[in-house]
Parts: structure tokens; C-alpha cells; sequence
């Protein structure tokens, strides 16, 4: 075994063959997974390079809409603590950002720290000490009675987001979005960098970076004794405990770090608009995480990503649509139209998945890898 | 019960000769349970030693998971004391018990289906690893270590048990039989100082079952680890255990070897009914010893006299 341990990779043409453990149990483990990874990031990063600004925007919006459902995947696909109160815990991270960065002197709560690694970290502390609060309720209840449970906590985070004014600048009012600044690099603003990269271009980089970071760092936590023992709790809690797994722990430790995902990307979320009101928080923004979660793939961190993708390039495919599809309006006053089939498309995706292909656009990923693996063969 | 009546077996292995010197492993004393009215466990004490196979027998109902949920710390009995080589562990939540070595295995199977198999045992050494969150975030060093390290561990397991085919399957998609030696595997993963296994042949064909009595041989006189089964194959568990208990409503009617028990007439009547229906009771007793008799007339009581 010593003697291979430099190998990183199987031979050409041995793609199964493994020489040692530490090869089998990397995260890229074959050749063609290696590749792809490294072919999906190029393109990712080039992205900025070959879209409109516009679209751009969506696909930014996309990549933190990820980054939240990666949090809320863990607590729910993984550990099978389902959860409706994500959109909680992204609107605390929001408003600490927000706060943290926010202008000493202005109108609203504002610390004015101006280092972003700083305000996102914070972020992303402060919605998991909420989760970490939060969580020992899962040790008492599970399934549908949790579901209800963390519903509650939606409604309860509206009523202190519409009502502390000083922080959150009340209902239909708002206040202004944490701006992401880093080395001199202001990632909202059209110039002020040498190549004169437009703001769409440059908070796509920043999101997609933090994306990155946040799944790998999931794809660990899975692949570890963490993430074994969230499964083992979601599979069968008794047989977990048998096997020395602490469940009360491991579910507040699902919950923290999901809510950490969640904080962060509340804080990220309305970069782009730059100004967001207490309204964003609602239980609209838990089920659109988890219907990402559900389209995606439960307990898988790249269907996540595709998921989120689609969710968020459902408004711009519904848009594009009456081109091809001619009854379909434009207008809002008119029916049926693109908003109309915007919402029936959720709706249709959700149950069309959870019917027919319960694990999501990460089962439709697999099922083609498997084909193109056997081909010409057909098993 | 449901044993079909498989050839008497030779009075059971020498080992059974139980050795006075060391302190048990495990000492199970006066354990009272009851739930509301219902008297599940009531009374029972036992010994379980080192190296030994020590099988729990009774009818539907007789409080023999019971015994295994007390052990393993999912019930809380109201009176009695289990005492873990030295420690007593009555009233310890099930990880902490797990953490001082009792491992099980399940009467209906209890892995994590999602998992592959190599995950099910790494479970099983869930509480050999140390690492923490931030650790394992990371993936780097201290955890990346542990994992290739428990790895190997695991490996060891896969091979004992003849799993290498199905490392990397889902368990839910596996057939019942490898199922069950998966759990087996995954309790033996937990190096265990004792362990429990509730009815490790439950529903198996002959095949299935003759592999199964190999494996956990194996496991007594290869690994040395004392083991509890609870099996309603009486085949088995006279072929198998070196001592049992009889228990019968809760309440423990006899242990001893497998002949000795076969022989109690108190443990004959706890399994074919008693003064209840004495007419039944003949007839059936006519029938066992015409089997017995065509079987082996020499034992004197063969595995038969318990179907």
C-alpha cells in the first residue's frame, strides 16, 4: 500500500482501480469525476465572459439561493429534521449583515464594519446561535409536528423583523443591504477597477467563490462521522443511538450549521438590489428552499446546486416561453400568462419530482452517468 | 417455536462446562419491568462469562427483547441491577451503555437503508472516532486520518463477514439474509465487550441460517466476544449456545446447557402449555417423543422436544 500511496489517480483505463483507501475514499475519486468537476468550475468561472449582465444577475441570485439550500439540505435531507423556518434564519443573517456593515451615523442599527469577511462570518454566527436556540426543540418532536413547529418560527421572526424599526426599517419600508467591499474591490459598483468589470460581473465571482467554499465544506461534513450520523438520525434514531451517536447533539448540530448556510446567505441576497424589507421573510421563502432541496436531490450537495439554478431561472424560462408558445401573454392582465405559468411550473415541478423522480435532477444526473458508463451496453 | 425439527444435536459443545474463577461479564440481577399491568421482565437474573454463548429462549411475548432493550438502555426497569464488568449500567442512556462496549443487532433489521455498507460500519465505529465538526468541515489531517484508519478497521470486518461484494450497495437494496450480516457487521464494528444479538436468524432459509451459526462460531472462538441471542430456532440454539435461559411470561423458568433445559419439565410446559389443556398437551407429547425416538433415541431429549 505504501508503495502506491503517490498515485493519485487509477491508471488509464483502470477507472475501478484502487490502490489504496485514501484514493477510493477521495471526493473526486475517478478520472471522468475529476475532469468534470474541473470542466463545470471553468465554465462557471467564464460564465461572466459569455452572458448578458441580465442574465447574469440571475444566475448570481441563483448561486446564493444555493448557497442557503446547501443549509437547509444538511438539516433536512441529510439529518431529516425537516425544516420551515429557513427563511428565518436567512433574514437574521440579512439583517446582521446588514447591521454589522451598516453606517454608524445613518438612520438605522449600523457597527460600520466595512471588512466583508467579517460581516458575512458574523452573518452567519449569529443565525447559527439562532439555530443552535432553536434546535433543541427537534429533540423533542420530529416529522410533521417539527415541520409545524419551525412554521411557527417564520411568523414570530415577521413579527420582530416588521416591528423593530430601528433595525429593519419596518414593513414596506426597508433598509439598505450590507455592500460586499474587499481590498478596495467594490463588488456593487460598475468601475473602480482596473478592466472596468460591470457589478453584475463581479458579485457573480464573489458569489460563486463563497459557493464553492460552502459546498465543499458540506460535501466534508457529509463524507464525515458528522454527516454519517446525521443520515444514521434521519434512517432510524433509535439504531443511531445504539451505535453511541448522541441525538440530541447531532441535531443541534444540524441545525447550527444550517442555520450558518442560512445566515450567510441571507446576507448575500440582496447585494445586488442593494435594499430589502421585512416582507422578503416570508413562508414563500422557506418552501422556494424547499422545493430546491426537493427538485435538487435530498441529501446531495451538487443536485442542490442544480436546483437552485432552475428555481432561479424559472422566471427568465417562463418569459422566453412566448416565443414558442403563442397563447401565452406577457401582460399580467391578460390570462394565461408567463406569471401564471411560472407559478403552475413550481407547483408541476414539485409534485412531478417527488413523483417520478424522488431524488431530484441529482437521480436524472446519475441515471445518465450510469447509461453513458455501460454504453453500448444497456445494464 | 417455529424451528422446524432439525436432527437432534450432540449434547453441546465442551465448553459448555462453565469455568467457576473469573467475575462475569455481564450480571444481570432481580430486573424488574412492567409497563402499566403488563409484567415484561419479572425477576429475571443471569450470568453471562467470558468467551461465552449464552442464548435467551421463550414463546411469543416472553419478555426476551425486553431483556435486550434493558441491556442495551432503550427501557428503564423499575427494579432489579445490570452490572457491565464492574460498572452498573442500569439507568445509562443507550450511548453511553454502547460506549462502554455492548453492541446489538436488531429482531427486525435496523440499518440506516440510505447508507452503503461501508458507511452502516463505520457507524458502528461512530464512537472510535474522535474528531470533531470543524475537523471534519475540513477534511484535513487529524480527521482524514482517522477515517483511513478506521477504514482499514472496517475492512477487516468486511472480510471476516464475507461483505466485499456489497461494499459500496445501499443496504436497502440488499437481499434479507446479507442484511442481516451487515448488522452483525456493524455491531462488530463497535468492538464490542458484549454482544446482543436478537434473533440473528429470524426468516432465513437453511443456507442462510447455516451461515449464520458459522459466523457467529466464529465471532466466540476466533474474535472471543461474549455473546446474548435471543433465537426461536431451537435447532440453532442447541446447536450453538453453551448455556440458556428459559423465560416465559417475563419470568425466568430455567437456565442451564441446552440438554439440561430440554430436559426441565417446567420448560417442556412453558412451551406446549401446561394444565390449560391437558388433552392437547398428551397428544403433543406423544407426537414430540415419536420424533424424538425416530431422531436419536440415545439423547434423551434432541432438539425436538421444543418444537
Amino acid at each position: 500500500m505504501t508503495a502506491t500511496r503517490t498515485r493519485r489517480l487509477a491508471p488509464l483505463g483502470r477507472p475501478e482501480l484502487y490502490t489504496s483507501y485514501r484514493q477510493d475514499m477521495a471526493l473526486l475519486n475517478t478520472r471522468s469525476k475529476m475532469l468534470g468537476a474541473l470542466g463545470v468550475l471553468v465554465v462557471a468561472a467564464l460564465m461572466p465572459l459569455m452572458v448578458s449582465d441580465n442574465l447574469l444577475l440571475i444566475l448570481a441570485s441563483g448561486l446564493v439561493l444555493a448557497i442557503g439550500a446547501i443549509g437547509l439540505n444538511l438539516v433536512t435531507g441529510y439529518a431529516g429534521q425537516v425544516s420551515l423556518g429557513h427563511a428565518f434564519f436567512v433574514g437574521v443573517g440579512a439583517y446582521t449583515a446588514a447591521a454589522m456593515a451598516g453606517d454608524p451615523d445613518g438612520r438605522y442599527l449600523g457597527l460600520g464594519i466595512d471588512f466583508m469577511p467579517l460581516w458575512l462570518l458574523g452573518a452567519g454566527l449569529v443565525a447559527a446561535l439562532c439555530g443552535a436556540v432553536v434546535a433543541p426543540l427537534a429533540t423533542r418532536l420530529r416529522g410533521l409536528y417539527l415541520a409545524i413547529v419551525t412554521l411557527g418560527l417564520v411568523f414570530i421572526g415577521q413579527y420582530f423583523f416588521f416591528e423593530w424599526d430601528e433595525l429593519t426599517g419596518g414593513s414596506q419600508v426597508g433598509r439598505d443591504a450590507a455592500k460586499p467591499v474587499l481590498l478596495g474591490i467594490e463588488f456593487t459598483a460598475d468601475y473602480g477597477f482596473k478592466g472596468g468589470w460591470t457589478e453584475e460581473q463581479k458579485l457573480y465571482w464573489l458569489f460563486l467563490a463563497v459557493l464553492v467554499i460552502a459546498a465543499l465544506v458540506a460535501r466534508n461534513i457529509a463524507r464525515s462521522r458528522v454527516g454519517r450520523a446525521f443520515s444514521a438520525i434521519r434512517d432510524r434514531d433509535v439504531a443511531a443511538g445504539v451505535m453511541g451517536v448522541n441525538l440530541t447533539r447531532y441535531k443541534i448540530i444540524a441545525f447550527t450549521i444550517s442555520s450558518f448556510y442560512a445566515g450567510i446567505a441571507g446576507a448575500l441576497m440582496f447585494s445586488a438590489s442593494g435594499h430589502f424589507t421585512p416582507e422578503s421573510f416570508n413562508l414563500l421563502l422557506s418552501v422556494q428552499f424547499i422545493a430546491i432541496v426537493l427538485i435538487g436531490g435530498v441529501a446531495t450537495i451538487s443536485g442542490t446546486i442544480m436546483g437552485a439554478m432552475l428555481i432561479a431561472l424559472l422566471p427568465r424560462i417562463a418569459s422566453e416561453l412566448p416565443a414558442f408558445v403563442p397563447f401565452l401573454s406577457t401582460s399580467a392582465s391578460e390570462h394565461p400568462n408567463i406569471f401564471d405559468f411560472e407559478q403552475i411550473m413550481y407547483g408541476v415541478l414539485i409534485v412531478a419530482f417527488l413523483l417520478f423522480e424522488p431524488r431530484g435532477l441529482f437521480g436524472i444526473w446519475h441515471r445518465v452517468r450510469t447509461y453513458w458508463k455501460s454504453y453500448p451496453f444497456s445494464y | 417455536m417455529t424451528a422446524p425439527a432439525t436432527p437432534a444435536p450432540e449434547p453441546a459443545t465442551a465448553t459448555t462446562t462453565t469455568p467457576g474463577g473469573p467475575a462475569p461479564v455481564l450480571a444481570f440481577d432481580d430486573v424488574h419491568l412492567s409497563f402499566g399491568a403488563v409484567k415484561a421482565v419479572n425477576g429475571v437474573s443471569f450470568e453471562v462469562r467470558e468467551d461465552e454463548l449464552f442464548a435467551v429462549i421463550g414463546p411469543n411475548g416472553a419478555g426476551k427483547t425486553s431483556i435486550f432493550n434493558v441491556l442495551s438502555g432503550v427501557y428503564r426497569p423499575q427494579r432489579g441491577s445490570v452490572v457491565l464488568e464492574g460498572q452498573p449500567i442500569l439507568g445509562m442512556r443507550p450511548p453511553a451503555i454502547a460506549r462502554l462496549g455492548v453492541a446489538r443487532t436488531f429482531q427486525n433489521i435496523e440499518l440506516f437503508a440510505n447508507l452503503t455498507v461501508l458507511d452502516n460500519l463505520m457507524l458502528g465505529r461512530h464512537q472510535h472516532l474522535r474528531y470533531g465538526t470543524l475537523a471534519a468541515m475540513l477534511w484535513w489531517g487529524r480527521a482524514r486520518n482517522e477515517e483511513l484508519r478506521h477504514r482499514r478497521k472496517v475492512e477487516e470486518i468486511v472480510d471476516f463477514l464475507e461483505l466485499e461484494q456489497w461494499r459500496k450497495m445501499p443496504v436497502g437494496l440488499l437481499p434479507y439474509g446479507v442484511q442481516k450480516r451487515v448488522e452483525l457487521g456493524r455491531a462488530l464494528a463497535m468492538e464490542p465487550r458484549l454482544l446482543l444479538l436478537d434473533e440473528p436468524v429470524a426468516g432465513m432459509n437453511l443456507e442462510e441460517t447455516e451461515d449464520m451459526a458459522r459466523y457467529i462460531l466464529d465471532i466466540r472462538d476466533e474474535l472471543r466476544i461474549p455473546m446474548i441471542m435471543v433465537e426461536h430456532d431451537m435447532g440453532l440454539v442447541m446447536d450453538v449456545a453453551d448455556r440458556v435461559l428459559v423465560v416465559d411470561f417475563g419470568t425466568p423458568v430455567a437456565t442451564g446447557t441446552p440438554a439440561e433445559v430440554q430436559r426441565n419439565p417446567d420448560v417442556i410446559r412453558a412451551y406446549l402449555g401446561g394444565e390449560a389443556n391437558p388433552g392437547i398437551d398428551e397428544d403433543v407429547r406423544a407426537a414430540v417423543r415419536a420424533v424424538e425416538d425416530a431422531a436419536d433415541p440415545g439423547a434423551g431429549g434432541g432438539g425436538g422436544a421444543t418444537t
